[in-house]
């Protein structure tokens, strides 16, 4: 059965097929989808442009939902679902670029490691059990506050937007567990008979690597990006509301800052709070289920063993035509 | 000067607290242009290591510890690896022991056999899948069944893709490891049927690594038997099977079914081959022989050539030939002394 584990990695349609038999998934799909398109169609979505320069009065701070401002406004006197909608926008992306960065730092220490070995893989994942010990968000909040803005490299200034650093500081630590996982299916994948056969053909190392062993890491590495995500986009909004963000971009952590930090707690301003921490909430929800799910069907060494005693077979549903791909195939090739 | 001359190898595996492990010692043998070879044995007696060794593709805890693999006068084993990249496949291609595995699932069977035509000819996508078509239908594969995955094909199948693969380059010398193990006898003589006919039309060597000694009797011109990772006996075929002087390659073939009496049940060699960790002192043999006498369990016997052609390791080839050297000399004497003493 080992040998043929991940010939069973679903595969386009089939895909498609086990993906929708998990209501988890799609819950986790539609949550996040229903954000992205939020954050993608905001100037079309919101009722006002949270950059504009508005003229407040008294009344206009922290104002209580009403038809214009169905969220209310905020310490400045904005309409919070602007300032929600907008917000959505920064947020992921700061999440998608870190994770993106993690994910490719991440994936090239856990192929070298996992395919050389030896010294190479010694060293790498030592680093990753340091920063895996260390706790994240002090160690974060230290490296936001310390690195500086401006830099002189050989004469020429350098200026970082604050965002730049923070995703830089949040995909440079969050690497690790997505290198720890690929290396762990590189050292199983590299002993499998057809790498042997593509040394023997006369591949490079290289070659390998990017031809026989990444396709079937990458499933994995996706899952696990998901997951990543979640933990990016909490990351940010921590650090935001810490007060280490870019005081003046718009996202839900600045929006929890300011929120938090202006008397909204204590004013029983609940308008300016919960909108923000409902989005976090709903996007790491939605990535996490995602995620999981996606890792339970591209690897199918976590499902539970048919013969181990929590295995339940899934019962056939009457929906599945006679002409449908089945999902999974139970084996490969083991009778051959 | 033979086209692939195997001399003395030695390879070993090392256990993660440095132990030594001799897999295969002092093996050697030649081979010639269009000839196939035989390397025959138990389970565990290092034909598989023998053949890994010849392309340098041990695991990585294998490594070569001496000897030498002249291939055109090269000795591919001190070969600088990039050097040798060139000769994987073009030269020297291997088929697998159970092609299944051989393939990458993900990818099709197509592509991977392209693979080699890229790597090594720097061939056009278009001419190489050309080439793809033509050498499946060579193993009599459908050319169009390249598009798809290794799972899509039968076990035979897969197998005779391995083959097409391997003779993507237009090899010299094929080492065919185990080629028809998991295969039913019908699917093994296609096969087997195959690689003979392609012997023929494209002249290649072929090292066979099987323990059929039906197959060798058929198609193979030279046999190396191996016990314990040692050449038992090495000779021709005819003289294998006619005048066997090991008692490993007798008790072997006395193993195999014979047509002519089929009510004979069939004799075993009783035990089992020795493990690498735990070596008798003297012959590897001498535990399971029936002709073991004393000196086999102190001393591990020389290779002795008994032929031209014929070699043999065990201690009884060297005590006929010095009983007759014996005798001879003893004549003599008796013949001096009468001589003498007229």
């Amino acid at each position: 059965m080992a040998e043929n584990d991940l010939a069973v990695i679903p595969r386009g349609r089939d895909f498609w097929t086990a993906f929708r038999r998990n209501k988890l998934g799609i819950a986790g799909a539609i949550l996040l989808g229903g954000m992205i398109l939020m954050a993608l169609l905001a100037p079309l979505v919101a009722p006002y442009d949270p950059r504009q320069t508005v003229e407040v009065t008294l009344e206009d701070i922290y104002a209580p939902p009403s038809p214009e401002h169905l969220l209310g406004t905020d310490d400045g006197g904005k309409d919070v679902l602007s300032s929600f909608i907008y917000g959505a926008r920064i947020s992921m992306f700061v999440g998608f670029t870190a994770s993106f960065i993690a994910m490719g730092i991440g994936g090239l220490a856990g192929l070298v490691a996992g395919y050389y070995g030896g010294r190479v893989s010694n060293l790498i994942m030592r680093i990753t059990d340091i920063l895996l010990v260390i706790p994240d968000l002090p160690l974060m909040v230290v490296l936001v506050a310390l690195i500086p803005r401006k830099v002189t490299v050989f004469g020429a200034r350098l200026e970082f937007p604050v965002l730049a650093i923070i995703i830089a500081v949040i995909g440079l630590l969050g690497w690790t567990s997505t290198a720890r996982l690929v290396r762990s299916q590189v050292l199983s994948v590299k002993e499998r008979q057809f790498v042997t056969r593509a040394r023997a053909v006369g591949a490079s190392n290289a070659h390998i690597i990017r031809h026989h062993i990444f396709p079937l890491v990458f499933p994995l590495m996706l899952a696990n990006t998901v997951l990543v995500i979640s933990t990016s986009i909490l990351s940010e909004s921590s650090l935001s509301f810490l007060g280490l963000g870019d005081p003046t971009a718009v996202t839900w952590g600045e929006m929890l800052h300011f929120a938090f930090s202006r008397g909204a707690m204590s004013g029983g301003f609940w308008w300016a709070l919960i909108p923000p921490g409902i989005g976090i909430v709903i996007v790491v929800f939605g990535c996490t289920l995602l995620g999981n799910v996606l890792e339970e069907i591209l690897n199918p060494r976590l499902k539970a063993h048919h013969l181990s005693p929590a295995y339940q077979p899934r019962k056939r549903s009457p929906a599945t035509m006679p002409g449908e791909v089945k999902p999974a195939p139970a084996s490969g090739g083991g009778g051959e | 000067m033979a086209m692939l001359e195997v001399r003395d190898l030695c390879t070993s595996f090392f256990t993660p607290d440095e132990a030594e492990m001799p897999a295969v010692v002092d093996v050697s043998f030649s081979l010639e242009e269009g000839q196939t070879l035989a390397l025959v044995g138990e389970s565990g007696c290092g034909k598989t290591t023998c053949a890994l060794s010849i392309m340098r593709l041990l695991p990585a805890n294998g490594a070569i510890v001496g000897g030498q693999i002249l291939f055109n006068n090269c000795d591919l084993v001190t070969m600088p690896e990039d050097e040798l990249r060139e000769v994987r496949w073009k030269d020297i291609s291997l088929i697998f022991q159970g092609a299944m595995n051989a393939f990458n699932p993900v990818r099709t069977v197509g592509d991977q056999i392209a693979e080699a035509l890229r790597l090594h000819m720097n061939m056009e996508e278009a001419i190489a899948k050309k080439r793809v078509v033509e050498l499946l239908e060579l193993v009599g594969i459908v050319g169009s069944r390249a598009a798809q995955y290794p799972h899509q094909y039968s076990g035979g199948m897969r197998q005779r893709g391995m083959i097409a693969m391997a003779l993507a380059c237009m090899p010299r010398i094929l080492i065919a490891d185990e080629p028809t193990t998991a295969l039913d006898v019908m699917v093994q003589a296609q096969i087997l049927e195959l690689l003979e006919r392609l012997q023929k039309e494209l002249g290649l060597a072929v090292i066979l690594v099987t323990h059929d000694l039906g197959v060798v009797a058929e198609i193979c011109q030279k046999v190396v038997v191996m016990y314990g990772g040692k050449v038992a006996e090495y000779a021709d075929v005819d003289t294998i099977y006619n005048s066997p002087q090991h008692p490993y390659t007798q008790r072997l073939l006395e193993a195999f079914p014979d047509l002519n009496r089929p009510g004979d049940s069939l004799a075993s060699i009783p035990g089992y081959p020795p493990r690498l960790s735990d070596l008798p002192p003297g012959c590897r043999f001498e535990p399971r022989c029936p002709v073991a006498f004393d000196r086999c369990q102190v001393e591990d016997p020389a290779v002795h050539q008994v032929a031209a052609d014929h070699w043999v390791a065990c201690h009884l080839v060297e005590k006929l030939a010095l009983s007759q050297e014996d005798r001879r000399r003893r004549a003599e004497q008796t013949r001096a002394g009468v001589e003498g003493g007229r």
